[in-house]
C-alpha cells in the first residue's frame, strides 16, 4: 500500500483486489496508452453488438453473466442494461457519467486521472455492444486538469485509430443532481442540467431521443477488463455472494483516506481496518450524502454490497464511507448535509422547492438545540410527505439520509431536544466548505 | 382496467385544483403540493377527469395503472397519511 504525494486523491490497493488500480495505485498522472496496453492487454477486437452473433456470445451476454452492477450508486445490472438498449429500435447513444458529484466520492476521479484508458476502452466497447454510432462523456466543469488528461488520451488513441466511433467529452455545470442520468440527457439535448420528468427513461429515448446508455465510469472500466478476462475471472473476485471488485472512498477521521478497490462483498470491518479509523469514532455515513447514517458497531460484521447491508437498511452507493470524528456531532453533520441538498436542488418540484429547506430548517433546529415548537414532531410527518414525489430521487436521496441521522443518533436526539449541550467541536464534513450557490445550468 | 392519476412534479405549480375537485383522489401538502391516492375506484373516475381537465399546467394525467418502473412517484409511499387508500380497499 502507498500513498501518494501528489495533491490528488491517495489511491491504495490491497494485493489480489487490485484490478482497476492494478499498476496505477502508485502513479501521479495518467497511464499512457502503451502502459495500459502493456498492462490489461490489446483491446478485443471480436467482440460486438447482436447482428451475426449467436446468443450468449454478445458483450451484453458476458457482461450479464459476469454479474456487474452499475458502480454509480443505483446497482442495476450492466449487462440487462446494455442488452435492452442494443435490442431496442434506432441507433443506439452511449453516456459514460464522470460527474461525480457527490462531494464524499473521490473514486471516479481517481480513476479517470490515472487510467483513462480502461474508461475510453469500456465506452469503445459499450458503443460496439449496443450499435451507438457515437458516444458521450460528462465530466464536471470545474476539473478541468482531470478533461485535459483525458483529452490527451483521446488523442493518442485517435492516432492509433482505435476507436471506431466518435467520443465526445462534455463539461457539464457542476451541481449535486447535474450527474442524475437525465439530466445528463437534457443537457446533451441543448437544455439545462437538470432532471426531467420520467418516463421517458433514457434508455427508452435519450440523447437526440435515440435510445441510450448510461453507465458510470467505473462500471465502464470493469466492462474492459470483463471483455479481455471473461466473466468468470470477474466473478473469481468477490465475497458473500457479491461479483468482483469496486471502488471505495473513505473519508473523515482515518488515518489512511483514500480510494480503495476491494471485493465486492468484503467485510465492512475490513475495509475500515484498511484505512485505520480513528479507534474513538463511532458514527459513519455510508453511500454518501444519499446515503444513510449508522454506529458503525452496527455494519462491522455485514458484507459490503446491496445485498450484504440490506439488514441495516444501508447501501453502498458509489461507494461511500464517511467517518465521524469522535468530537462531531452526528446532528449537525446530518443537518449541513441536508441543507447542502436542499440548496442543490434543481427547484423544479414542490418537494424540492419547499419540502428539502422546510425539513432542512427543522434539523439545524434540532442539531443546534434551539428548537422552534416541536422539530421532531414536524420532521416525523414531512420526511414520510416528500419521498417519491418529485421528478427524480434527489428529495427521496435527501430525506432517507435525514431520517437515518434520527435513528443512527437517537441519543443525540433526546438530548438536542432537551436543549443539552452539544459534543461537537465544530463542523467536519466537506459540506462545510463546499460553495452552496450552483455554478449555473447549462 | 384500474385507473390511475399521475402528475408532472416539474409542471405542478401547485394550484390545488385538483384537491378541490377530487378530494377523495388528492390531499395537498402543506405547500399545496398533490398526495396523490393509489388506484382510482371506477366510481371516481369521472371526479379523476375533471380534476385533469382544470389542471392550470396540464400536469395531472389519468393513465392505466401498470406495475414496472415510476410507478412510486407521487403516491404515498409511507408516512401517516394513508387513510384514502386503506378506506376504500
Amino acid at each position: 500500500m502507498t500513498a501518494l504525494s501528489a495533491d490528488t486523491t491517495p489511491v491504495r490497493a490491497s494485493g489480489a483486489s487490485a484490478r482497476l488500480t492494478a499498476g496505477w495505485h502508485a502513479a501521479d498522472g495518467p497511464a499512457s496508452l502503451a502502459e495500459h496496453t502493456e498492462l490489461y492487454g490489446p483491446l478485443p477486437a471480436h467482440l460486438g453488438g447482436l447482428h451475426g452473433r449467436r446468443r450468449g456470445e454478445t458483450l451484453a451476454d458476458l457482461v450479464l453473466a459476469a454479474g456487474l452492477t452499475g458502480r454509480g450508486g443505483a446497482g442495476f445490472p450492466t449487462g440487462r442494461k446494455m442488452q435492452t438498449v442494443a435490442s431496442a429500435r434506432g441507433p443506439a447513444v452511449v453516456v459514460a457519467n464522470g460527474m461525480e458529484s457527490e462531494p464524499a466520492s473521490q473514486k471516479d476521479q481517481a480513476l479517470l486521472s490515472r487510467a483513462p484508458h480502461l474508461v475510453l476502452d469500456g465506452i469503445n466497447l459499450a458503443a460496439r455492444a449496443t450499435g451507438a454510432q457515437v458516444a458521450h462523456l460528462c465530466l464536471a466543469r470545474n476539473r478541468s486538469g482531470l478533461t485535459t488528461g483525458v483529452l490527451a488520451a483521446l488523442a493518442e488513441r485517435e492516432r492509433a485509430g482505435l476507436d471506431g466511433v466518435p467520443i465526445l467529452v462534455h463539461e457539464l455545470p457542476h451541481n449535486y443532481v447535474s450527474s442524475e442520468e437525465t439530466a445528463l440527457v437534457h443537457w446533451l439535448n441543448g437544455g439545462e442540467a437538470k432532471p426531467t420528468a420520467t418516463p421517458p427513461r433514457p434508455f427508452e429515448r435519450g440523447v437526440r431521443k435515440h435510445p441510450t446508455l448510461i453507465d458510470n465510469v467505473e462500471t465502464l472500466a470493469h466492462v474492459a477488463l470483463i471483455a479481455r478476462r471473461g466473466p468468470e475471472w470477474f466473478r473469481s473476485a468477490g465475497l458473500a455472494g457479491g461479483a468482483g471488485t469496486m471502488l471505495v472512498t473513505v473519508s473523515g477521521a482515518a488515518g489512511l483516506p483514500g480510494v480503495y478497490e476491494v471485493e465486492v462483498g468484503t467485510r465492512f470491518a475490513d475495509i475500515l481496518a484498511l484505512a485505520q479509523p480513528d479507534p474513538g469514532s463511532s458514527g459513519v455515513l455510508v453511500g454518501g450524502y444519499f446515503g444513510t447514517w449508522h454506529q458503525i458497531g452496527v455494519l462491522a460484521q455485514l458484507p459490503f454490497s446491496a445485498e450484504g447491508l440490506k439488514p441495516a437498511a444501508a447501501s453502498p452507493g458509489a461507494g461511500i464511507i464517511h467517518l465521524l470524528p469522535p468530537d462531531s456531532c452526528g446532528l449537525v453533520e446530518a443537518a449541513r448535509v441536508l441543507r447542502f441538498l436542499a440548496d442543490q436542488g434543481a427547484q423544479q418540484c414542490g418537494p424540492c422547492i419547499f419540502g428539502l429547506p422546510a425539513v432542512a430548517d427543522d434539523l439545524a433546529q434540532l442539531a443546534a438545540g434551539r428548537p422552534e415548537g416541536d422539530p421532531l414532531d414536524r420532521l416525523e410527518r414531512r420526511l414520510g410527505q416528500i419521498a417519491g414525489r418529485g421528478a427524480c430521487r434527489h428529495p427521496d436521496g435527501a430525506v432517507r439520509m435525514a431520517a437515518s441521522a434520527l435513528s443512527a443518533f437517537a441519543a443525540d436526539v433526546a438530548g438536542h431536544a432537551r436543549r443539552q449541550p452539544c459534543r461537537a467541536a465544530g463542523p467536519q464534513l466537506r459540506s462545510a466548505r463546499l460553495p452552496a450557490p450552483p455554478g449555473g445550468w447549462r | 382496467m384500474n385507473l390511475r392519476l399521475r402528475v408532472d412534479p416539474i409542471a405542478c405549480t401547485g394550484h390545488g385544483l385538483c384537491a378541490d375537485l377530487a378530494p377523495e383522489l388528492v390531499q395537498l401538502d402543506e405547500w399545496g403540493y398533490p398526495i396523490l391516492a393509489d388506484d382510482v375506484p371506477p366510481a371516481l373516475a369521472v371526479h379523476a377527469r375533471r380534476a385533469v381537465r382544470a389542471c392550470p399546467t396540464l400536469a395531472l394525467k389519468l393513465g392505466r395503472a401498470e406495475r414496472g418502473a415510476g410507478q412510486a412517484q407521487n403516491r404515498r409511499d409511507h408516512g401517516p397519511q394513508r387513510s384514502h387508500g386503506s378506506r376504500r380497499n
